[in-house]
């Protein structure tokens, strides 16, 4: 299985190949990527450079150009899949029907993934993306279990990459609307959810409160972890007590699941984290290029937790073990 | 349980002890700011893509308190006229803080340790534009500063061994043989 590991920055592009991805996906510094928050991405050269030092490397880049073109702007969609192929990108992962087919037609010999934005999750869609468009790849989304993923991959002569690592989104990701009621952005139309610039971070009585667009998400006593102004992680205060109701801020870590995941058929593994730092990333890939190694030799690989490193330091196996069913 | 110091993970980040607090305390800052100036221009030659990363936050004032010494920095990243001085407080109306022990804003700030990290362990705590204090850590961490060698590189390899103790006594590199995730 391949591993599929994120960049937000140069300097994050060469931690991934030096701690052992076999690709990279990062995006551009705009709204093409689903990953625009301020300070992150690559401008033309810096993605040139890097897929070139990727290259050295024998590492591939990927590029999402993965939100949803918007009307009167294509043409922005358009010169980053021009530009992204003249990059020598290895594959583009893109969402948006328009742009897959500008990119088909365009670029015929560009090889093109279908980006977890576009919620393929069925057999007949992947059928869909492939006949249409020549899509290669699927990035399944994070809401189906191991033997649902299985029975896809049996269906489908595409290739499936599913997340094991990182952020969880509970809603099916390219359908989830709700950032935009709070902040007018969503990550679907603008590459962000819960935009930075609409968050706020207060103290009050001893507790930290977390707000978005004015809205408070949650709060946190004393010593205990925090997390991001998501609005499906927000805490609710009932007359019966509080608690979360869509999902607690908690990070995907299917490491426990990759033997599972390689007898399913699924044949690449992506983190994600474009927007977390250097040491992130090279400490999550580093662990998961330990576990793969050990898979593939046929032991099992002692690695560190890295629940430190999640979002309220607790992580979860997601959708893939669906006890409740 | 794993060690934090063989695994980059943010736990147990060493606070300075009180007493260095107490020491420094009585001591002027008007010597400082000519190294932060110093340090300021060194960052500036040596990582011009830093400012392009920053984009419209270039312009906004930052708050940099650890929470560990007696005294705090107010940065302005101007691309043209970048400053940054020591105060004894941080002043109202900055655009963001950020706040923590210095070993956790260096760790930080030099790629040892990640930020969201430390945020959700609340080893770090962030005030204001949030926006601001984001595009800041994700330029600093783009530029790979060595701040240990911009503030003590014209010692020469002096320099050097001093900020490599500095920095295993900080718990921010290891000592030969231990392994590291950076």
């Amino acid at each position: 299985m391949e591993l599929i590991c994120p960049a937000g920055t140069p300097a994050s592009l060469e931690a991934a190949v030096e701690a052992g991805a076999d690709a990279i996906y990062c995006g551009f510094r705009d709204e093409t990527n689903a990953r625009n928050f301020p300070g992150l991405n690559f401008s033309r050269e810096e993605l040139r450079k890097g897929i070139a030092f990727a290259h050295r490397h024998g590492v591939k880049v990927l590029v999402a150009i993965n939100t949803f073109a918007r009307a009167g702007s294509f043409g922005l969609w358009q010169s980053a899949v021009d530009d992204a192929a003249a990059a020598g990108a290895d594959a583009l992962i893109l969402a948006d029907l328009a742009t897959l087919a500008y990119a088909a037609r365009r670029h015929p010999a560009q090889r093109l993934h279908v980006s977890v934005q576009a919620g393929v999750a069925n057999p007949d869609a992947i059928r869909f993306y492939a006949e249409s468009f020549g899509a290669r790849r699927v990035v399944l989304p994070r809401v189906l279990s191991v033997m649902e993923i299985a029975s896809i991959v049996r269906e489908s002569a595409c290739e499936t990459e599913v997340f094991v690592f990182g952020g969880l989104c509970v809603m099916e990701e390219g359908r989830c609307s709700l950032s935009s009621y709070a902040t007018g952005q969503s990550p679907n139309m603008n590459g962000v959810c819960s935009p930075a610039s609409h968050v706020a971070y207060s103290e009050r009585d001893g507790r930290i409160q977390s707000t978005l667009g004015g809205f408070t998400i949650n709060s946190f006593g004393k010593g205990e972890p925090a997390g991001y102004p998501t609005l499906c992680k927000g805490r609710f205060a009932t007359p019966k007590g509080s608690g979360y109701i869509f999902e607690e801020p908690v990070s995907l870590d299917a490491a426990v699941m990759l033997p599972a995941l390689r007898d399913a058929g699924v044949t690449a593994l992506k983190i994600e984290g474009r927007q977390r730092g250097r040491a992130y990333i090279a400490g999550v890939v580093r662990s998961f290029r330990d576990i793969l190694t050990g898979l593939e030799e046929g032991r099992s690989a002692r690695t560190p937790s890295l629940a430190a490193l999640a979002e309220g330091q607790a992580s979860t196996v997601g959708a893939y073990r669906k006890g409740w069913r | 349980m794993s060690d934090p110091q063989t695994t980059g993970l943010p736990a147990n980040v060493p606070v300075l002890p009180p007493w260095l607090a107490r020491a420094v305390a009585p001591l002027p800052l008007a010597p400082l700011q000519p190294a932060l100036a110093l340090m300021l221009s060194r960052i500036g030659q040596a990582h011009p893509d830093l400012y392009d990363r920053l984009g419209e936050h270039a312009e906004k004032r930052f708050g940099i308190d650890p929470t560990d010494l007696p005294f705090a920095f107010v940065l302005e990243p101007k691309p043209h006229r970048p400053l940054a001085r020591a105060v004894r407080d941080l002043p109202v109306g900055l655009d963001a803080s950020i706040r923590g022990p210095l070993a956790g804003l260096i760790g930080m700030a030099e790629g040892t340790l990640d930020g969201d990290a430390l945020f959700f362990s609340r080893v770090l705590w962030i005030e204001g534009d949030v926006a601001a204090a984001l595009a800041l850590r994700n330029a600093v961490d783009d530029a790979r500063i060595d701040f240990g060698r911009i503030l003590l590189g014209g010692l020469g390899p002096l320099g050097e061994t001093v900020a490599q103790e500095l920095r295993r006594r900080m718990r921010l590199q290891p000592a030969a043989g231990e392994r590291t995730w950076n």
